[in-house]
């Protein structure tokens, strides 16, 4: 809208000034996290503090870094967002499909159950699934992050897919009955290639909504050695036994635990505003 | 979904399209039912197990202590004797009022910026995905170090500005620490908020503009006559899901404050978790979650059919 019009100087300038305000607010508490991890260990509890790591000191990610259950936290969770992403991909993509694409009877059903598990609070059946896991014998095993990972991330995983294969032309679809695919061979062949980086977006949300996972996690997995990233953080009190909180070595672990969601976050951001924002807002 | 039967009737060669019909719905019940069941058996059927659980007194603390019926007595003892629960539904309803309000105001004025056109666009959208992307339990531990009380950067930055005259304990004093909380978490979910209104002013046609520009309306004149009015059902959408949120908040309190100093930051979700595992009184904590649930599905259904937020499944889609 802004670039049709006359743009003077003043607000151009003001423009400018807010830009720098938004990405300075956005990015300030992520480098003082940096700062803090790569600061000498006495020197972070210089009161006041300084602005800079004066000298640049590498213990804290050395230590973190070397931290075997803090490298089994990192392998855990990337196991656990893996096997979300993939089955509620799959579980997803066919339900979108039949949502985008046929007629069905109860499909308002399935929408409003959609959207009542998207505003479920996992508070709220904490306490069941519990019992039933320890009925089962499911803490401690992926299992049991895994199961209601899928079923929380349905939701923005069927929106997200619904919106993209409404966007894919009917005509093709068409054209392979015409030719005489069936119904699976055309969903497995012609929509599946065309509907791939919509598959993908939504495969980036997924996983990063599944990685910061947090309530089922803290509950359902009690060895150190099965925690995920964000939980090990959470309760991460340092490598040694010390008398003053290692706030370097916190910071080096929060920020760790951060850098593939970084990766993700750089490498695919138009397709992460895209898919953030296909679900929520129609068109 | 009524749709479906008059497009039906109304066809003439009836049989045949019937039968198309009903291989197409066949194929498609197929297809949802692996969703359904995973939607149904992991949450659903918890929900209805979680109310059956909060009518017993059950205390794991001790093995092979009998459950014990109570009917709705867990219920009335949280409505009628629990300071505790006044305590956090009122904490809950301060982060929502003041949380909302703040993120809203900046989120509009983020997406504002976000939807003119500039060099460096990228840059910004990368800045604004990296609080949301981020763990909030990552972000928690980032505000503990910004806030601490003798080293924290937070007290420098204000001390240098000239904006507070001694170093303050942010988020163990009893006034400022719910403040605190507040703003770790306006930071946290601005950028979902900016992201979804400037998506929202993306769709809202150029032509509009251009008229307005010729009958000489100002800015301020432009924002309030047509971006916020037809911004209104992303607000919306957006407010409820942030507003959900707020009353699933865990996180954030569990790691920056655990709830305290004392109980002053102990939101809905802590309360009811602690109830739960802390406790390890399962009845009265499922009560608890129970009500939770019903609280949020009073926000959704106020959002939803009152003010008329356009949810996708709120309204009836015939594709």
């Amino acid at each position: 809208m802004g670039s049709s019009r006359r743009v003077r100087p003043v607000q151009a300038l003001l423009m400018h000034l807010l830009i720098a305000v938004i990405i300075i607010w956005c990015l300030a508490p992520f480098y003082w996290t940096v700062i803090t991890s790569l600061k000498q260990a006495n020197a972070i509890y210089y009161s006041p503090t300084t602005y800079l790591p004066n000298p640049v000191d590498l213990a804290s990610w050395i230590k973190v870094v070397n931290l075997p259950r803090f490298q089994g936290a990192l392998l855990n969770s990337t196991i656990i967002a893996s096997s979300v992403t993939v089955v509620s991909l799959t579980l997803g993509s066919l339900c979108a499909y039949a949502i985008a694409r046929l007629r069905f009877p109860g499909k308002n059903i399935v929408l409003a159950l959609v959207l009542a598990v998207s505003m479920f609070p996992g508070i709220a059946i904490i306490s069941p699934l519990y019992l039933q896991f320890r009925d089962w014998e499911l803490i401690n095993n992926k299992l049991a992050l895994i199961l209601p990972g899928v079923t929380f991330t349905l939701p923005v995983c069927i929106w997200t897919l619904t919106a993209f294969f409404r966007d894919l032309p009917r005509e093709l679809e068409e054209a392979a009955y015409v030719d005489g695919a069936s119904r699976i061979q055309t969903f497995t062949q012609v929509i599946g290639p065309l509907a791939a980086p919509g598959v993908f977006t939504t495969a980036i949300l997924l996983f990063i909504a599944s990685w910061n996972e947090f309530l089922f996690a803290r509950t359902f997995m009690s060895k150190v050695e099965e925690l995920t990233a964000p939980v090990a953080v959470a309760q991460f009190e340092g490598a040694d036994i010390a008398a003053v909180t290692p706030w370097g070595e916190i910071s080096a672990a929060a920020i760790a635990t951060t850098i593939p969601l970084v990766i993700l976050v750089l490498v695919f951001q138009r397709r992460i505003v895209a898919g953030l924002t296909a679900g929520a807002v129609k068109g | 979904m009524n749709a479906v039967p008059a497009q039906h009737a109304s066809r003439p060669a009836f049989r045949k399209l019937s039968t198309q019909e009903f291989l197409e719905a066949r194929f498609a019940l197929t297809l949802i039912v692996p969703a359904v069941l995973a939607i149904t058996l992991v949450a659903f059927y918890p929900l209805a197990h979680a109310f059956w659980l909060s009518l017993w007194k059950i205390n794991l603390r001790f093995a092979n202590t009998p459950w014990v019926f109570l009917g709705f007595g867990n219920y009335l003892d949280t409505l009628t004797d629990d300071p505790r629960w006044l305590n956090a539904l009122r904490v809950t309803g301060t982060i929502a009022v003041s949380s909302l309000t703040a993120e809203f105001i900046l989120g509009m004025v983020f997406a504002l910026v976000m939807n003119r056109a500039f060099r460096g666009r990228g840059l910004v959208r990368v800045a604004v995905l990296i609080p949301w992307a981020l763990t909030t339990v990552v972000s928690a531990r980032m505000w503990q170090v910004i806030y601490h009380a003798t080293y924290g950067v937070f007290n420098r930055l204000l001390f240098d500005l000239g904006i507070i005259e001694a170093y303050k304990p942010w988020i163990i004093s009893p006034i400022f620490t719910i403040w605190a909380m507040v703003w770790a978490d306006v930071w946290k979910t601005t950028p979902f908020v900016a992201l979804l209104l400037t998506a929202g002013m993306q769709m809202i046609p150029g032509e509009l503009y251009e008229a307005a520009a010729i009958d000489g309306a100002t800015g301020w004149d432009r924002f309030w006559r047509i971006t916020f009015p037809l911004l209104r059902p992303t607000l919306l959408v957006a407010m409820l899901f942030r507003m959900i949120d707020v009353f699933r908040m865990l996180d954030l309190p569990i790691v920056l404050t655990g709830g305290g100093p004392g109980q002053a930051t102990e939101t809905l979700s802590l309360y009811t978790y602690r109830v739960i595992f802390t406790d390890l009184k399962f009845g009265a904590g499922s009560a608890l979650a129970v009500m939770t649930f019903l609280v949020i599905l009073c926000i959704a259904f106020v959002f939803i059919k009152v003010l008329g937020a356009p949810v996708a499944g709120s309204e009836a889609e015939d594709r």
